[in-house]
């Protein structure tokens, strides 16, 4: 009953004109903190890629263009080039993707549409779980586990069924260690494929029944509802896992560590121990004392590895951006 | 009688379009149903690797005694509070901001200029690779100093969990329907209140999700610790000095030859995985079971 009365009763001047006065002077000092929040969050990019080209400037001054093609890493003759480790990461972080996007697309389409409720929500925990373990337990499980079953396995039975094919035997070539591209890549995959899945899968869930059910009312197949109606309504969601997945996998450093076999050499084998960006600076780190040449390469591979995030981002922002305009125009 | 009617001919194509939507729709349940088996399979073969190698290590030792050389019947205690420690430091500084920082790209800023450059740069440092945070952190915090510290550890890890909080709290914030904050406006609250009390506490769950994401993303963290607190295999609680982490000190000891280091290594494995599913797992059942 007093309820009402309360509702009704008239705030006093004095009430309302500190109210009054307290937003004045609270709303704008609130737009303030947080924008200054994230400008802040620009200056420390600026900061991250000012660091590196400072302090990478040395070993690009010293090499001039000639170490972005330089496939060298010779501490004794102070002699380093980038080809190497930069081709290690785009062709382990390229296979992860090709392992990684079906893989999570299926699971995302399985849990969206096929599983049972109860069933998909104990599933999606698990894979959920799996985005959450840590990269280096990816790197001891690959080092223990996969390592042992791609030497003993997969390499020669690749090597024995492609050996004598013309082009395919130089992918499969080379010492069955077990370490190398292929194992970095299915590491990388296994690792990114439950965040790509979350985010399909969010994406997925996020789109509003109505549309759904109008598909399926017209009589579509699960899979065509998926083709023609969920794919193209999540397309901007899609992209962004994607490139979130690819993001991770080219900066992925312990898991690759483990698996990668550390050779500064560009091979096409698939069973080609090799190093990426991450790995090498992992791995070489130690052994670089401030102010040496090595310092300097290590950390001028790691602008180009900025360099590379940033194109890819900006990139998979242009496609989706194209991607919007299209679906628009249908 | 050389012609079929226009009907038959119709009533065929539709039977072989039928057929073809049927096998299109069966080959990628097919394919979803082996997508998931495969993920599913290799989150337990990794649990399962971990819990044969990392059980027969776990005792009160290890979380008693500090790291020590092989062979001295050592413990990880000093890991796991050094770990504790610079991922508490880490999500008390990331988090915040990355709060203030979502809540200005999804309330201030929207569709600014400035917004949209934070929301690109966020989501760069989003993937930005760890190891180069690491890298960044040691040239201006260890470099400069001389020496290598939990804090500098603790700051990198910032830097990784503010993103996952902008993200999460701006996502968050944009499903807030308008019609709330009307009613807030209508009842005379001042914008910041509106957001603070109204949208934000709406939403809690999900930017709590967030946070517990952040906090079990830094806390299984070693690329970044690498070079900015480098491990320590002694018992320190001073973050002015190099502190050990639990990821480091399993990097060290799974890269030895010692049987009992790679026993701990292991054990410590376990001990990682099963506190960030632990996070995780609360998180998901404490926002009830999230959005399924």
């Amino acid at each position: 009953m007093d309820i009402p009365a309360r509702q009704n009763a008239p705030v006093s001047p004095d009430q309302a004109g500190t109210a009054r006065s307290g937003r004045r002077t609270a709303d704008p000092a609130f737009r303030l903190l947080v924008t200054i929040t994230g400008v802040a969050v620009l200056v420390v990019l600026g900061a991250i890629i000012a660091v590196m080209v400072n302090g990478g400037w040395h070993a690009f001054a010293t090499f001039g263009p000639g170490f972005l093609v330089s496939d060298a890493w010779n501490p004794v003759t102070q002699h380093f080039g980038a080809a190497a480790p930069v081709f290690g990461t785009v062709v382990s972080s390229a296979l992860a993707l090709l392992l990684a996007v079906p893989l999570a697309f299926g699971t995302a389409f399985w849990l969206t549409a096929l599983a049972p409720p109860t069933v998909a929500s104990v599933i999606g925990m698990a894979v959920q779980l799996l985005a959450a373990v840590p990269s280096i337990i990816f790197g001891m499980w690959g080092f223990f586990v996969v390592v042992p079953v791609i030497a003993h396995y997969v390499q020669p039975f690749l090597h024995h069924t492609f050996g004598h094919v013309p082009v395919l035997s130089v992918l499969v070539a080379g010492a069955p260690f077990g370490t190398g591209l292929l194992t970095a890549g299915f590491i990388l995959a296994v690792m990114i494929t439950p965040s790509i899945t979350a985010v399909m899968r969010d994406v997925f869930a996020s789109m509003p029944a109505v549309l759904r059910e109008s598909a399926y009312g017209l009589g579509a197949t699960r899979w065509e509802v998926m083709r023609n109606v969920v794919l193209p309504w999540s397309r901007e969601g899609l992209v962004g896992g994607i490139v979130l997945g690819m993001g991770r996998a080219m900066g992925e450093t312990m898991a690759v560590t483990f698996v990668i076999g550390d050779s500064n050499h560009i091979g096409w084998s698939l069973f080609a121990p090799a190093n990426t960006i991450a790995s090498l600076i992992a791995l070489e780190f130690p052994e670089s004392p401030a102010g040496s040449l090595k310092l300097a390469s290590l950390l001028a591979l790691g602008a180009i590895l900025m360099a590379i995030s940033f194109v890819t981002l900006w990139f998979s922002r242009w496609l989706l951006s194209r991607g919007e305009n299209t679906g628009r125009r249908v | 009688m050389s012609t079929t009617s226009p009907s038959l001919m119709r009533a065929d194509r539709s039977r072989a379009l039928l057929v073809r939507r049927q096998v299109a729709d069966r080959l990628a349940t097919g394919f979803g149903w082996v997508a998931m088996a495969v993920v599913v399979w290799m989150l337990g073969s990794i649990l399962w690797t971990l819990l044969r190698n990392g059980l027969p290590g776990l005792s009160v030792h290890l979380f008693t005694r500090s790291m020590a050389p092989p062979g001295q019947d050592g413990g990880l205690a000093n890991a796991i509070v050094g770990d504790i420690l610079q991922t508490g430091l880490g999500v008390l500084l990331g988090a915040p901001a990355g709060l203030l920082t979502g809540i200005f790209l999804a309330e201030y800023g929207a569709d600014s200029k400035l917004a949209r450059m934070v929301r690109f740069v966020s989501d760069m440092l989003l993937s930005a690779p760890s190891i180069l945070i690491g890298l960044f952190i040691y040239m201006i915090m260890v470099a400069p100093f001389g020496h290598f510290s939990g804090f500098s550890g603790g700051v990198a890890l910032a830097i990784l969990a503010m993103p996952i909080v902008v993200r999460t709290t701006e996502d968050m914030l944009r499903l807030v329907p308008v019609s709330m904050r009307e009613a807030g406006i209508a009842l005379g609250a001042p914008k910041w209140r509106v957001i603070l009390f109204i949208c934000l506490r709406a939403v809690r769950g999900g930017v709590m999700t967030g946070i517990l994401l952040a906090v079990a993303r830094v806390a299984g963290e070693t690329a970044p610790l690498l070079f900015t607190s480098l491990g320590n295999s002694e018992w320190s609680l001073d973050m002015s000095r190099p502190m050990a982490s639990l990821p480091v000190a399993i990097y060290q000891y799974a890269g030895s030859a010692y049987q009992d280091w790679m026993e701990q290594a292991w054990s410590g494995a376990l001990l990682v995985t099963v506190g960030v599913l632990v996070i995780n797992i609360v998180v998901r059942v404490g926002t009830r079971g999230g959005r399924t």
